[in-house]
Order: C-alpha cells, then sequence, then structure tokens
C-alpha cells in the first residue's frame, strides 16, 4: 500500500464528491450515518490500490479527509 | 487661549486634540468644512483620513476602525445621517464606541442646508433598525460643540457606545471666540479589539444572535448598559429656573435662542426661566419632573414641528400645561418671536393683566 | 469505527488547516464554499500568518465564516464588507485583512464598496464566491445569474429584457487603476481547485507587498438551490458558467 485516507466522522457530510473524484474508486458511501444523519463515506481498498494522490481531499468541502502516503527516502 | 472658531472645524480639530485615529466622511452640505479640514490635518498626524464613496460606506469604515478598537469619527447632515442608520443599529449591535456629529439640515428628503433640528426623534429614539439607543449631546455654542465632541470620544470608549453630538447648520458656520483642549496622546487598544490573533484567542465581533433567547439576553444586556448611561450622564444647564412660573424648554442653537429672548422677558418682568438639556439621551428627566411641579407652564421651543415636545409631554405628564413654538425648513425662530409668545402664555399674562 | 490505524511508515501528507476550526460547518453537503474556505486556510498556514489576519464576514451563507477560521473576524452589513475592511486595514497597516463575499453581496447591493475600495487601492485581499444565485435566502435570481437560469425571483428563467444581463465582476474591476490582481478560477475539480489556490496565495501576497486590491472571483456551486447533486452541479459551473465567466487573469500587478 502505498496511500491511505482516513474520513473524520464529526465533519463528513456524505456530498460524496470524494467519491465521484477518486480515480481508483476506491470510496463509497458507507451504510452508516453520522450523528448529524449524514451518510458517511469510507474507504475499500482490498488490494492497497490507493496512491495517496490526495484528490479526495481537494474535493472535500469539509476537509474531512486526511491522506497519507509511503514516501521514499532521499 | 481663545481663538475665533468655525464651529465645523472647532469640532473637526477638537476631534483631532482627543485623539480620534480615524475619520471617514462624504461631502454634504452645511459640514463640508469639518472634511475639509481633516483631509489636511489626519495626513499631517499620520492619521487615518478616507473621504468615502457615500455615507453608507464613511459609517461602514467607522465600523471597521472601531472594530480594530481605534477612536475613530464621522460627520454628516440629516440626508447622510439616513444612509448611516444602518450602520449606527451594527455598531450598536455589536458594543463598538464611536463618534458621529450630525450637522442637521431642513428636510424632509434633500429639504435644505439651512439649519434645522428636525433629526431629534431619529437621533435620540436611535434611528436605526431595533432596540437601541445613541448617547446624544446638544451643543449651543461653539465651545461647547468643541467639549461635547472631546466628551463624546471618552463617552462612546467608557459604555462602549455610538455618542452623537447634535448640532445644526448655524452652529457648523458660525465663528465664535473658544478655546480647543490640548492634544492627548492616541489610545492604547483594548482587549477585546481585532489586531490580530497574534498569542491570544481570536476575537469576534458581530451583531448575530440567531437564537432568540440569546438575543434576548444581548439586548437585556444593551439596556444595562443604557440604565448606567441614564444614571451617570445625564447632562443639562438650568437658568433662571428658581423662581420661574413659565420654564421654556430648547436644546441648542433654539435653547441659544431662547435664552436671549428670556433676558429681555425679564427685564419685562416675565418670570421666566430656560431649562436646556445638554444630553438628549439621558434626558433629564426627573430634573423636568421635578421642575414640572414648580411651575405653572411650560413652553418647549424647537426648530422643527415639535419633536423633543412629546418626550417633554411625556415627562410632564400633566402636572403643567406644555405649550409649543417651533419654526422649521431651516427658518430659525429669533428672539423676538420668542419673546412674544411668551409674552402671550396664559399663566403669565395673568400677571402682567395685574 | 472512527478511525483506521496506519500502517507504519506511511507519512501523513495532508490534514486539515490549522486556521480552520474544528467546527462543523453549516453548509449545505457539497458546498463549494467548504472548498474555498478551506483554500483560504491553507494558504494562510502556508503563508505563516495566521496571528495577523482579520477576516471580514458578509452577510450571505457565509456570514457565520467567522465560526470556521481560527482568526480575528468581524462581520459586516450586506455589501459593505470592503468598506469595514477599509476601516480595518487603514488602521491596521500590519495586518492581512480580507473579505470573503458572496455574488448577492458583492454584486449587488456591495457594488459600490467594491467599485470603490479597488478604485482607492486599498490594500485587501477579496475572496469573491460567485455562483450566480442567492443562496442564503432560498435561491433568489442574483446579479449574476446565468440568462435562462431558473431561480425562485426568475421562475421563468432570466430574462434579459426585463432582468437583465449578468454582471462580469472581474472584467468590471479590471478596468480599474487601483486594482492590482483580479483573476477568476473555478472550484469545479481537482486541477481547478488547484489553480484557485495558487491565485488566492498570490492574492495574499499581493497585499503583502502592498500593491493594491486583489480579488480572486471563484465560479462555485450551490447544489441545494440548484436543484442539483453536488456533482451535477459541479459539472454545471464547467458545462454552463465558465461559457459565461471565462476563466483567466484580467488583471496583474505591474510590479515585476
Amino acid at each position: 500500500m502505498t496511500g491511505y485516507v482516513t474520513i473524520d466522522e464529526s465533519l463528513c457530510k456524505g456530498c460524496a464528491l470524494c467519491v465521484t473524484v477518486c480515480p481508483k474508486g476506491l470510496l463509497q458511501l458507507a451504510r452508516r450515518f453520522t450523528s448529524k444523519g449524514y451518510q458517511l463515506v469510507e474507504l475499500i481498498d482490498p488490494a492497497s490500490a490507493c496512491t495517496g494522490c490526495a484528490m479526495c481531499a481537494t474535493l472535500c468541502p469539509e476537509a474531512a479527509l486526511r491522506v497519507y502516503r509511503t514516501v521514499k527516502a532521499a | 487661549m481663545k481663538e475665533l472658531l468655525r464651529g465645523n472645524v472647532a469640532f473637526a480639530e477638537a476631534a483631532v486634540r482627543a485623539g480620534c485615529e480615524a475619520y471617514f466622511g462624504y461631502p454634504i452640505t452645511p459640514q463640508n468644512e469639518a472634511l475639509e479640514h481633516l483631509a489636511r490635518r489626519m495626513p499631517e498626524l499620520g492619521r487615518v483620513f478616507v473621504q468615502a464613496e457615500s455615507e453608507v460606506a464613511a459609517i461602514n469604515m467607522v465600523y471597521g476602525a472601531a472594530c480594530a478598537g481605534v477612536r475613530a469619527m464621522t460627520s454628516s447632515s440629516s440626508p447622510g445621517m439616513s444612509l448611516m442608520m444602518e450602520g449606527l443599529s451594527y455598531l450598536a449591535g455589536s458594543d463598538l464606541p464611536a463618534v458621529v456629529v450630525d450637522i442637521m439640515r431642513g428636510g424632509p428628503g434633500l429639504g435644505n442646508i439651512a439649519p434645522a433640528q428636525s433629526d431629534y426623534q431619529q437621533m435620540v429614539k436611535g434611528g436605526g433598525h431595533g432596540d437601541y439607543k445613541l448617547l446624544v449631546l446638544a451643543p449651543a455654542t461653539v465651545q461647547e460643540l468643541i467639549d461635547h465632541t472631546v466628551l463624546a470620544f471618552d463617552l462612546a470608549e467608557r459604555y462602549r457606545c455610538v455618542a452623537v453630538v447634535l448640532a445644526d447648520g448655524s452652529l457648523g458656520q458660525m465663528m465664535e471666540p473658544a478655546e480647543l483642549p490640548p492634544l492627548q496622546p492616541l489610545r492604547p487598544r483594548p482587549s477585546w479589539a481585532l489586531t490580530g490573533a497574534k498569542s491570544r484567542p481570536p476575537n469576534v465581533i458581530t451583531s448575530i444572535h440567531l437564537d432568540p433567547e440569546e438575543e434576548e439576553r444581548f439586548n437585556h444586556h444593551l439596556q444595562a448598559k443604557y440604565a448606567e448611561i441614564k444614571a451617570h450622564e445625564v447632562r443639562l444647564v438650568e437658568d433662571r429656573l428658581d423662581d420661574a412660573r413659565l420654564a421654556v424648554v430648547a436644546f441648542g442653537t433654539a435653547g441659544r435662542l431662547a435664552q436671549t429672548a428670556i433676558k429681555a422677558a425679564r427685564a419685562e418682568g416675565l418670570a421666566v426661566g430656560l431649562f436646556r438639556p445638554l444630553t438628549l439621551y439621558p434626558f433629564p428627566e426627573a430634573q423636568l419632573r421635578r421642575l414640572a411641579e414648580r411651575v405653572e407652564a411650560v413652553l418647549v421651543v424647537e426648530m422643527n414641528t415639535g419633536q423633543m415636545l412629546e418626550d417633554v409631554e411625556r415627562i410632564v405628564a400633566g402636572r403643567a400645561p406644555v405649550s409649543f413654538f417651533g419654526r422649521t425648513g431651516g427658518v430659525m425662530p429669533m428672539p423676538e418671536e420668542i419673546l412674544s409668545v411668551i409674552r402671550r402664555c396664559p399663566q403669565l399674562c395673568q400677571e402682567v393683566a395685574r | 469505527m472512527m478511525i483506521a490505524p496506519i500502517e507504519a511508515g506511511m507519512t501523513l501528507v495532508y490534514q486539515r488547516p490549522d486556521t480552520l476550526t474544528p467546527v462543523p460547518t453549516h453548509y449545505c453537503p457539497g458546498c463549494t464554499h467548504g472548498i474555498a474556505h478551506r483554500l483560504v486556510a491553507e494558504v494562510i498556514d502556508e503563508l505563516g500568518v495566521r496571528e495577523q489576519t482579520i477576516g471580514v464576514a458578509p452577510v450571505g451563507c457565509s456570514v457565520f465564516a467567522y465560526r470556521y477560521f481560527n482568526c480575528d473576524f468581524a462581520q459586516a452589513a450586506h455589501g459593505r464588507a470592503p468598506a469595514m475592511a477599509t476601516g480595518l486595514k487603514r488602521v491596521n497597516p500590519d495586518q492581512l485583512v480580507f473579505t470573503y463575499q458572496g455574488d448577492g453581496d458583492l454584486a449587488s447591493i456591495g457594488m459600490a464598496e467594491i467599485i470603490h475600495a479597488a478604485a482607492r487601492g486599498e490594500n485587501l485581499t477579496v475572496i469573491f464566491v460567485n455562483n450566480a444565485i442567492y443562496g442564503m435566502t432560498g435561491g433568489q435570481m442574483a446579479p449574476t445569474t446565468l440568462a435562462g437560469q431558473r431561480t425562485t425571483s426568475s421562475p421563468s428563467g432570466r430574462d434579459l429584457t426585463t432582468q437583465g444581463y449578468p454582471l462580469k465582476i472581474s472584467e468590471l474591476l479590471s478596468q480599474i487603476d487601483g486594482a492590482a490582481y483580479v483573476v477568476r478560477r473555478s472550484l469545479h475539480d481537482v486541477v481547478n481547485i488547484k489553480r484557485a489556490k495558487k491565485a488566492i496565495r498570490i492574492a495574499f501576497e499581493v497585499q503583502q507587498r502592498g500593491l493594491g486590491l486583489s480579488l480572486v472571483e471563484l465560479l462555485s456551486s450551490c447544489p441545494t438551490n440548484w436543484r442539483m447533486t453536488p456533482e451535477a452541479a459541479l459539472a454545471w459551473i464547467k458545462d454552463e458558467m465558465v461559457p459565461v465567466y471565462p476563466l483567466g487573469d484580467f488583471k496583474l500587478p505591474k510590479e515585476a
């Protein structure tokens, strides 16, 4: 795996812009709702395909995503 | 040391002396000399002067500077004051200090550029939307105009309110000997001001309270502030009232004209005196109530169609008959006219007829 | 489960900027206000100027912007933010003062204030969020509403003969000598969002250099009042708004 994202449940509004923009289709609307009634987004990445490109975080209006990436040593 | 000063220049320079750090104005007759004086003086002292694009913009620039915790001022005349009402409501709703000088002229609408007192209700009752009051001072001489401008800054800062100096075109234009105070240093910024959140949590200044109960609490806070102001800041001049049977109630220039008439009336043996509020808000209600119990009649003289009259009638509450004499539209009531009204006062006529 | 554990050896490459408070916003899901707020906050973080920045929030959906930015903030009357910001900046010349205004605010009731702030060359930064509608009040026609666009006050679609033509703010303001940096960007996809962020950064740097008014117009969406999904709304920006409001640089600082 070279990339990973987490979604802050207190901020996510389930707008699904990250879902549409992920180039690998790794984000999906979950079957869970936040305490405010928004449908959560989750990362489903069984094949470790996430590259940490951060396009999801670039689109997120709530700044709810944290992006991790394996950064090669210099 | 006294110097011959034009009213508009006097209040503008008084503001400078009082440590006004920012002035935002717009040309409108009859107060333009103030704008012009400050256009020269503020840059001389490295302070802020902006001629705004409108009175709407000017009062909002004051609002911004007030948020930054500086002594800020604007001045205008009646039609311009109408444009400022929104800004005044926001200033009041944000607990901010500011000084506003209104050099009143004939109206309504564009009216004319001659002196009037027809903004009394607009200023004394708040003017803009919402439950708030402005602190209103009413000078009658160029010296008082200077003193009230300085006082306005102090009171605005002390209570975090808008203080208005309510004058008229004749006071703005006349030239009289008066003394300016010495130049005061600029004030440090208060801790609530917007100055950049360096080493402290951010400050937010807003007048929004979406929750009605929170808005009500804020309004109670404003009312408590006004109660403090009422308890401590009433100012008035009482002249020849000790043995008066007729009390003339008048403010500003009308008060000054009435005083001349009263001097002449006294010379004719008429027992008349002058009750001249210096603060229109807070109005000297207790003092007027006590006076109304003593005198036989009250005559309100104003340069409008009867605005302070309504407050006087309310306060006097039937303790003595209240009558009114006014000229408006820019016409000034001359002392001879006021004197002839005084002479015709029924309560005084009984004595004279004897 | 809240947050999954990270694999050993990964670096955190993106997280919420410090200049955003941890408060969840009231904006609709998918509203680009969130993106614009985030970009401004990221720029403030990167420039290291959080403690010397003062924002002015207008009337509009973003009236509560002061809840979401971790810096000094004032709330302005409708349209008046550039005047208020003028007062704030003139007495705080070392602070960075920015306004954040929608089209109903800046391009309608606030036209005089923005034009004259530009004319005076005030050293302010204006973030202009253009979503062609009045969002907060329920979707009425705005000066930037497109011809034929249906809103609650143009229910048959904006009729140019009776309801006028969309106002092109960036073009208009670029004519003013005191305006130093006037650009239009868009928030409809990743590439454009990145370009928008660069423009916002330059705008703040223009203020730091005291060159005059900087304004970044951001084509934005209003999914709720456009009656679209967030995704469809972004596509509408690209397909319908960009042809009317071309992206580009309308005024650049003269200084090299």
